[in-house]
């Protein structure tokens, strides 16, 4: 899993780091792949990833030639129901049961439950090996704040991961970001990454 | 007024002050140009945003600031951030209390397919069919025909995007609304007659005996 909303919000740093160690056949789970050369980008450029599980690829060409030549699986979901999926994972939960794609393509090979009269369909969660995520933020326990819309996925899949990697813009010292401030709790966090 | 404006312009008209209000990309985005001085509104942006004001000036755009198309903008005193769960639980939840969104088709029904063309587009749905679903009101911003053909259609024949029927169609031509599951002509566009609007919808239009025409 790796945070971000068309790139803002990705572990730049992170994602370099995979292309340059050529981590191949990997499958990504974010809520899109951005543009050609950043954040998960990055990665679909350099044909490394196996799999995409995103909400949108609309603007990023390549994405849509590798799918196009089969090159790459692409499962498309709507974004309140990817990110409710992984936030399931995260928290335990089987899965979700939401009214989004009642009635379409999405809802083909679900199972449709019926509460109070009304049709959901059963959404099963996601977990990932590993969550590649960015924060403002970061103090030397891990705990976490986010910058302005750069917050996005990134606390979701925080907690859905078995490993839990952050790049930070900022590292600083343990009790300078406020109790009330924290967005992820340290405990979450496996390893952080500076991003300068 | 280029068609464009006159969409814009119209659905404005139906923000009502302490609104809080998601625009989709492309012409619902211009809808934000054309706040009544008297309306104040939240604007969401469904990357996780309620506040979202103007384009930034040149120098100005923050890179962790952006709009639901990753382009940069500006929050207002008084915006809020948050994350992707909190900004779809607000459009799940019902908790948004208008939507515009743009169209490939209507149907006559008011059924929605925007988000795909099997073989030729598959850019994925983004945030639509969730939109569509949860919010309180669906306002469709579109252009009447496209490349001369009608997009208000007896039935879609693209995927739909909800089974949920949209509450207002505004195009340069026409509004158009769904009473009792029927598209029934609400309000005539600048210098456009109901036999014009006829003839460039395909779906069976309930025409009223008197049509207003766009106060703009």
């Amino acid at each position: 899993m790796i945070g971000g909303f068309m790139g803002v919000g990705t572990p730049e740093r992170i994602i370099d780091e995979l292309v340059r160690q050529g981590k191949r056949n990997l499958t990504v789970i974010a809520n899109d792949t951005a543009v050609p050369g950043r954040g998960v980008g990055k990665l679909v450029d350099a044909g490394l990833v196996r799999k995409t599980i995103a909400s949108h690829i609309g603007l990023n060409p390549e994405t849509q030639r590798q799918m196009i030549e089969k090159k790459m699986e692409v499962d498309l979901i709507p974004q309140g129901t990817l990110i409710e999926r992984i936030r399931a994972g995260g928290c335990g939960l089987g899965g979700v049961l939401t009214p989004t794609g009642v009635g379409t393509v999405v809802e083909e090979g679900k199972q449709k439950i019926e509460i109070d009269g009304k049709s959901y369909l059963l959404e099963t969660a996601l977990h990932a090996d590993f969550a590649l995520i960015n924060a403002f933020l970061a103090d030397y326990l891990g705990n976490l704040s986010y910058a302005l819309t750069s917050r996005n996925f990134n606390p979701i899949i925080a907690m859905a991961s078995d490993t839990t990697i952050v790049s930070a813009e900022h590292i600083v010292p343990v009790g300078l970001i406020a109790p009330d401030h924290v967005v992820t709790p340290a405990p979450l966090v496996d390893y952080i990454v500076a991003n300068g | 007024m280029d068609a464009q404006s006159i969409i814009a312009k119209r659905i404005a008209l139906e923000l009502r002050t302490g609104m809080l209000v998601n625009l989709g990309i492309g012409i619902p985005t211009m809808v934000a140009n054309y706040v009544p001085d008297n309306i104040k509104v939240f604007f969401q942006s469904e990357n996780g945003l309620i506040g979202t004001g103007p384009i930034p000036e040149e120098g100005m755009a923050h890179p962790l600031l952006t709009d639901a198309g990753g382009q940069p903008v500006t929050a207002l005193p008084g915006a809020s951030t948050f994350d992707s769960a909190m900004s779809f639980g607000l459009i799940r939840g019902g908790h948004v209390d208008m939507t515009v969104l743009g169209a490939l088709q209507i149907d006559g029904k008011g059924l929605l397919a925007n988000w795909m063309i099997p073989g030729k587009m598959v850019p994925g749905m983004g945030g639509a069919m969730d939109l569509v679903s949860g919010a309180k009101r669906v306002v469709i911003a579109m252009q009447h025909t496209a490349k001369g053909k009608p997009k208000i259609v007896n039935k879609c024949t693209l995927p739909l995007t909800s089974i949920r029927p949209v509450d207002l169609v505004v195009t340069e031509m026409a509004v158009i609304a769904f009473p009792e599951g029927r598209a029934t002509l609400m309000e005539t566009g600048p210098g456009v007659s109901v036999e014009q609007i006829v003839a460039a919808t395909e779906a069976k239009l309930v025409v009223p005996d008197k049509i207003p025409t766009m106060q703009l």
